[in-house]
Parts: C-alpha cells; sequence; structure tokens
C-alpha cells in the first residue's frame, strides 16, 4: 500500500470539481488543488479577500501587491474574471452560491462535523478567518487532510474532540488513504489507494465505514 | 464648494479622541492605509478599538500601533500568524481584548453598520464556541445566530483614485474592506493615490459613492508601503 501524497491528493480532489464550478480552496493543502485542475475544464475559483477568476501564480517579479488571495499570496486574474468587497464575498459563501469548498481538518466526525480552526489548548490564541463560513456556506463541503495524525490516531473519529467549525456540514472526506463520502447513514468508502484492504482501512479509521458496491 | 481633500494625513487624523473605536481597511498589504496608520501611531490617541481583519504583521501599522500600547481591544476574524508577535505578546499579557469574529460575520455585522441594519441572523458558527451566549433562531430548516452591527467613529482605508466629493475607485483587490467600513463610520479618512477633478471619475465605475466619505489624503506611492 502506497499513500498519496500531497500533489496525488490534490488532483484526486481535482478529479472530481465539474466544468463550471465556482470553488473556493481554503488556505494550505487545499490551495494545491488548482495546480491539478483539468485543462480545458473551466472552473472559477474564489477568494474571499473578493475575487472570483483567480489564474495561475504570477512568474517572478510581476507579482502585484494589489492583487491576492486568502492565503496572502499573490495571485494573476483570468479574463473573465472579478473584483467585488467583502461583503459581497461573503454573501456568495453564505448565501450558497459556491458549489465547492475544499478545505483542512484536524477531524471530521461521523456526522460530517468538522473542526479545522482551533486546538482548544489553554495557551493557543483562537483565529477563525472564513472557515466557519465556508463550512455552512458552501453547497458542497470537501475535506482535504492525511488520514491519520502524526501519532497514528485516525482524523475520523466518532465524535471532535476539538471545537466545531461547523456541525453536519462535510459532504466527502479526501484522505492519503481513501475518499469516503458522509451520508445520513454513516461513511461511505468510494476509493482507496492501490494495495490498501478495506479491513485495514477500516482498522486505521476506527470508526464504522461502509463499502459502496462501485468501491475500488 | 465641497472639497474634502486633505493636505496630510496628520491633519486628517488631528480630533481622534481618546477611547475612539476605528476601523483600519485592507487585508494582508492589499489595501492596507500605511500612511494613515503611521500618522495614528504619531497623533497619540489611546484607548483605542480596533476593526480590522487581523491584528497586525511584523513590526509595522497595527502591530506597531499595538506595541505602542495604544490599543485596548481588537475585533477581528485571525489573529495568529506567523509574524503577530506583538498581538500575542499583548493578548498573553491579558493587555489586550479579543473579540474573535468569524470573517463573513465581521464583514456583515460592519456592512449592516452602514446600512441601518438593527441586527441579522446568520447561519454560520452556529454549533460552534463563537456563537456561545449567543441568541439562536430555527428559521425554516436551518439554525441561525444573531449578530449585531459594528460601528465606527472612524474608517482609515485606501483606495485608488478620488475626487474632491470623496468619490472613490479601488485597484484589484485591494478593495476588500474599504467600501463596507466606509459606510459604517462616521468619519471616513482615506489614502488614495491619485486624486483627480470633479467629473474625471467615470459614475459607472465609481464603488464608493463620496457621501460615505469624509477626508481624502493623497499619498505617493513611494510612502504608501509601512516604513
Amino acid at each position: 500500500m502506497k499513500k498519496l501524497d500531497r500533489n496525488q491528493m490534490a488532483a484526486r480532489v481535482a478529479r472530481d470539481i465539474p466544468e463550471g464550478s465556482y470553488v473556493n480552496l481554503g488556505i494550505g493543502l487545499p490551495t494545491l488543488v488548482a495546480d491539478h485542475l483539468p485543462k480545458g475544464r473551466e472552473i472559477i475559483l474564489h477568494s474571499e479577500n473578493g475575487v472570483l477568476g483567480i489564474g495561475p501564480r504570477p512568474a517572478s517579479g510581476e507579482e502585484d501587491e494589489d492583487l491576492i488571495n486568502a492565503g496572502k499570496e499573490p495571485v494573476t486574474l483570468l479574463p473573465g474574471g472579478a473584483y467585488f468587497h467583502h461583503a459581497d464575498s461573503f454573501g456568495m459563501i453564505r448565501g450558497r452560491h459556491l458549489d465547492f469548498a475544499v478545505l483542512g481538518a484536524f477531524q471530521v466526525s461521523v456526522a460530517g462535523d468538522l473542526a479545522n480552526w482551533h486546538t482548544g489548548g489553554p495557551d493557543a490564541i483562537p483565529a477563525v478567518g472564513g472557515a466557519m463560513d465556508l463550512a455552512m456556506g458552501a453547497k458542497k463541503v470537501l475535506i482535504m487532510m492525511e488520514h491519520l495524525t502524526k501519532k497514528g490516531e485516525s482524523k475520523i473519529v466518532e465524535r471532535c474532540t476539538y471545537p466545531l467549525t461547523g456541525a453536519r456540514c462535510v459532504n466527502r472526506i479526501y484522505t492519503d488513504l481513501a475518499v469516503i463520502d458522509v451520508k445520513p447513514d454513516g461513511l461511505h468508502v468510494v476509493d482507496m489507494v492501490d494495495g490498501l484492504a478495506f479491513e485495514d482501512l477500516q482498522r486505521l479509521s476506527g470508526v464504522p465505514l461502509r463499502r459502496l458496491a462501485t468501491a475500488a | 464648494m465641497i472639497d474634502k481633500f486633505f493636505a496630510s494625513a496628520e491633519a486628517a487624523l488631528a480630533d481622534i479622541p481618546e477611547g475612539a473605536t476605528i476601523m483600519i481597511g485592507g487585508f494582508g498589504n492589499a489595501g492596507m492605509p500605511a500612511a494613515l496608520i503611521d500618522a495614528l501611531i504619531a497623533q497619540g490617541a489611546r484607548g483605542l478599538t480596533i476593526v480590522n481583519n487581523n491584528a497586525g504583521n511584523a513590526d509595522s501599522g497595527l502591530a506597531a500601533l499595538i506595541a505602542a500600547r495604544r490599543v485596548r481591544k481588537i475585533l477581528c476574524s485571525f489573529p495568529r500568524q506567523a509574524d503577530s508577535w506583538h498581538f500575542d505578546k499583548a493578548y498573553r499579557a491579558g493587555e489586550l481584548e479579543l473579540e474573535l469574529v468569524p470573517q463573513g460575520t465581521l464583514a456583515e455585522r460592519i456592512r449592516a453598520a452602514g446600512a441601518g441594519i438593527g441586527a441579522f441572523f446568520t447561519p454560520t458558527a452556529h454549533g460552534t464556541l463563537l456563537a456561545e451566549g449567543k441568541e439562536t433562531r430555527r428559521i425554516g430548516d436551518r439554525d441561525y445566530v444573531l449578530e449585531y452591527p459594528i460601528h465606527a467613529d472612524y474608517a482609515l482605508i485606501r483606495a485608488d483614485r478620488a475626487d474632491r466629493w470623496g468619490n472613490l475607485t479601488y485597484r484589484k483587490t485591494a478593495r476588500n474592506f474599504a467600501p463596507i467600513m466606509a459606510a459604517a463610520a462616521k468619519c471616513t479618512v482615506v489614502q488614495v493615490r491619485e486624486t483627480v477633478a470633479l467629473g474625471a471619475l467615470d459614475p459607472e465605475v465609481i464603488v464608493t459613492p463620496g457621501i460615505f466619505v469624509q477626508r481624502v489624503v493623497k499619498i505617493a506611492p513611494s510612502l504608501r508601503k509601512a516604513a
């Protein structure tokens, strides 16, 4: 069994995003999805700070300090792109206009609860940004994360122990081991990496999984 | 004759009193009114409440205002950053009150203030720590949290071009919070790259009409970045 690396995970998410989608990619791992969107598919990327139609990174020396994404990285604008203010930007999110938000996570529960903003530690300074708005607002919330913590514990849990970003908001989880749908009757495995047995995924995950008839 | 142009940032901020609530535009360096923040630091008012998306970076701008112990409270969505050491220190020392607000709720609370809305229900943060103690309501099949507007005494923002009536255009993602902050504050002070004659701005591309703007200061581009 070979775990997916970060770029392979990004490519796996990108494969599932159809032509014509409006998509917000969260800071960190999800940002990589932009590099793997299939060429020829028109997909419009949104960023919280007020832009639709984000293009590739600018060439070195071509950066414009007035054109950045929510991660404060320099970006470019595609023909057809648009700028707007912050309240409109979050109106797009909260108003259910975005087809997909791809977010990172500390934990996801079997009910689709998401924890990704705060460890809750006594010395931790909380910071939330747009995570709660995206979790509650996007039509579909896709989570992209390593399956296990560095200590080898499953990040898919019965109940989140970290403070929630949103309750029952996750639709699908992409990990370095599997793709799992969150449904009212539980977690359905739709895809697994080559060489991984369902029983092993079940053992590593520690929460009940169902195997879709169509799972690879 | 209406003339909102001020000769300097110092003159435009001279009357800010102790304890004022000040919105500061910008998201990262995009739209950050660096010259106005520098002038606010020099101006000396203490006990300020600041509304910004972040809580300062590195050693200039809002971070320098915090380091100078001039800020009593911050409302923001994302204070913790790799280089937010001045905020981190003041917060851990208990010298600075933090009201953490989800980014979209922050934007909508600012927008609501400028639009005369008394309060609103939002689904964001329902069932989380950030909704604790807040009124909630089930409307249709969703749960919502009651949120109140954020008003300000001053807004310090950056725009691209302005005329003497205070009509503004912006540049790219530097727009971010500026239009809603301009509407939410009693006195909006704008740092612009260029001032133009009345009538020179295409009415179709004016983003913030001058009714939301009180003072305009032209800052040479070389001075736009914080020292």
